[in-house]
């Protein structure tokens, strides 16, 4: 072995990994940087009051107002939310709490298996299943605020089982045994002592579903109808702000597609502070 | 949860008789799915051709070759914050930069390039978490033979932590199979056999996705989505075997 060859390698080697290690955050910069770029001319041109609060889309004509697609992305969440929500955390309390080790050998699996399905696939049994559903029993077209919170809801659940898991996994085993001893059955147990240890973790479990149901693209826009208006009932047709970037991008140009990038400004800022969110509750946890 | 489960099998089940009687005539004859099967395969190839080795570099970086600084800190930070980005932000950006500014037009190479950066974060946190979890006894033995920081690294942490990587790999493979909407602004959607790097292609996931949206065919979207489903099964069995061997071996 000759020593300096060995030590220029290991230079060399160091150099090329902090460079590799670098690349990351060069992504991360470049993507902000050219959303930016493309998108917030328009903010200026057109102003950012006209942009956000602005109720009418029409981008051959210059009104660029995403309201109803900012409040349509809120809508369409918070639907996801109240339907994967307490589907997520039951799901994870019977598998930490309740289930034997056989049932959890066959569940964790299946739920990493409903975590890997593509969207287009949920989007496309939202449609064969639940829009027909709706249109035949409660009226409408069917695809509404409902078919895409029940679409988005069945999808972030693997998101929300896991992570609720992993919380309600991390809670010691001693504050279950002091509840036990105390007399308290273990339903008492799990929702007075377990759940509520357990709860910023949980927290980040919905923060994130919530993350991914807003970031959602595809699946939405086969199950969404998407109008152009703020839906008036859970009924309604309805139109998010990934919607709009995918259906309209192909043709674009332009003004027009500035405001498609706009849209992902607003997009990405609500998405990072979602993410931000989830981090901070995160690291409480780790702290406390 | 065992409802859905139920349903998803189910509806696997109900998808497979269409699927088996549609696959042997669209196969070939139509040019049915196979240039579709070929893109994504190609598409896979080479997004891991370029994330796989930054990924691990980034990941051995993290944890061989620095201590927690302030640095590493920022590193995770830009990973974590990578992750967090939607997939139709990609696309915009991967529209955007490579195929305008870049010049390289709907292509493998812009769809490659974009989904690499998509599923970087994914392999580097993993591959991180199986290295962290190679015992520091192993280091220490080998550093006291002579070994040097590299040569510690490749021949006694990286075979150790090899499952875990492979496992890290696996999953985002399913996530490039599963990418709709970066992909259809990056690769377009031509239906055409890819045959070099600039060609357009359509893969698996937007074959499908234009198939049920458009109403081309309902039975053809069964049979594509159940491909699609299989892929991923087979996927997560491998990941999963390879998860199993790790619980198995420091356990």
């Amino acid at each position: 072995m000759i020593f300096p060859n060995t030590a220029i390698k290991e230079r060399v080697v160091s150099l090329t990994l902090t460079i590799f290690a670098f690349s990351s955050l060069v992504f991360l910069f470049l993507i902000f940087l050219f959303i930016l770029i493309e998108g917030l001319p328009l903010f200026f041109k057109v102003g950012l009051k006209h942009i956000i609060l602005g109720f009418k889309w029409a981008p051959t004509r210059g009104s660029f107002g995403i309201f109803p697609m900012i409040v349509s992305s809120c809508m369409v969440t918070v639907g996801a939310l109240l339907i994967g929500g307490p589907l997520g955390l039951g799901c994870a309390i019977y598998l930490a709490e309740y289930a034997g080790k056989r049932g959890r050998m066959y569940l964790k699996p299946s739920l990493e298996l409903l975590a890997g399905i593509p969207s287009v696939v949920y989007g496309f049994l939202g449609v064969v299943y639940i829009v027909p559903v709706i249109r035949e029993y409660l009226g409408g077209s069917g695809f509404s605020l409902l078919a895409t919170s029940l679409v988005l809801g069945i999808m972030i659940l693997p998101t929300v089982i896991s992570i609720s898991y992993d919380a309600i996994m991390s809670v010691p085993r001693s504050y279950r045994e002091g509840s036990l001893a105390m007399g308290a059955t273990k339903w008492q147990t799990v929702y007075r002592v377990v759940i509520p240890s357990a709860r910023s973790g949980i927290l980040a479990g919905f923060i994130l579903g919530m993350g991914r149901a807003v970031g959602e693209t595809m699946a939405v826009i086969m199950v969404a109808g998407n109008a152009l208006k703020i839906p008036s009932g859970v009924l309604e047709p309805l139109r998010t702000l990934t919607s709009n970037i995918a259906l309209e991008m192909a043709y674009a140009g332009g003004d027009h597609r500035m405001g498609l990038f706009s849209t992902g400004v607003v997009l990405l800022i609500i998405i990072m502070m979602l993410n931000y969110i989830a981090n901070f509750v995160i690291r409480r946890r780790v702290l406390k | 949860m065992v409802i859905i489960c139920i349903i998803f099998i189910k509806g696997i089940a109900n998808l497979n008789l269409e699927f088996i009687l549609a696959f042997p005539q669209d196969m070939g004859r139509h040019g049915g799915i196979f240039p579709s099967i070929v893109g994504t395969f190609c598409l896979v190839l080479l997004s891991l051709l370029f994330a796989a080795p930054l990924g691990l570099g980034t990941a051995i970086y993290l944890t061989e070759y620095t201590r927690e600084s302030r640095l590493t800190t920022l590193i995770r930070f830009g990973v974590e914050s990578l992750a967090g980005v939607p997939s139709i932000i990609y696309g915009l950006f991967g529209f955007i930069f490579f195929v305008i500014k870049l010049k390289m037009g709907w292509s493998l190479l812009a769809g490659s390039l974009t989904m690499a950066i998509m599923i970087l974060p994914t392999i580097i946190r993993t591959s991180e978490e199986a290295i962290k979890s190679v015992p520091v006894n192993l280091r220490r033995v080998s550093y006291s033979l002579g070994g040097t920081r590299w040569e510690t690294t490749t021949r006694v942490v990286l075979p150790c932590a090899a499952p875990g990587i492979l496992t890290g790999i696996m999953l985002s493979i399913g996530r490039t199979i599963s990418e709709t909407a970066a992909v259809i602004f990056t690769m377009g959607s031509s239906l055409r056999l890819p045959t070099t790097l600039m060609d357009s292609g359509r893969s698996l996931a937007v074959h499908f996705y234009i198939l049920a949206r458009e109403g081309i065919s309902l039975e053809k979207a069964y049979a594509t989505a159940l491909v699609l489903v299989l892929i991923i099964l087979a996927i997560n069995a491998v990941a999963y075997y390879f998860m199993h061997r790790i619980t198995s071996k420091y356990s």
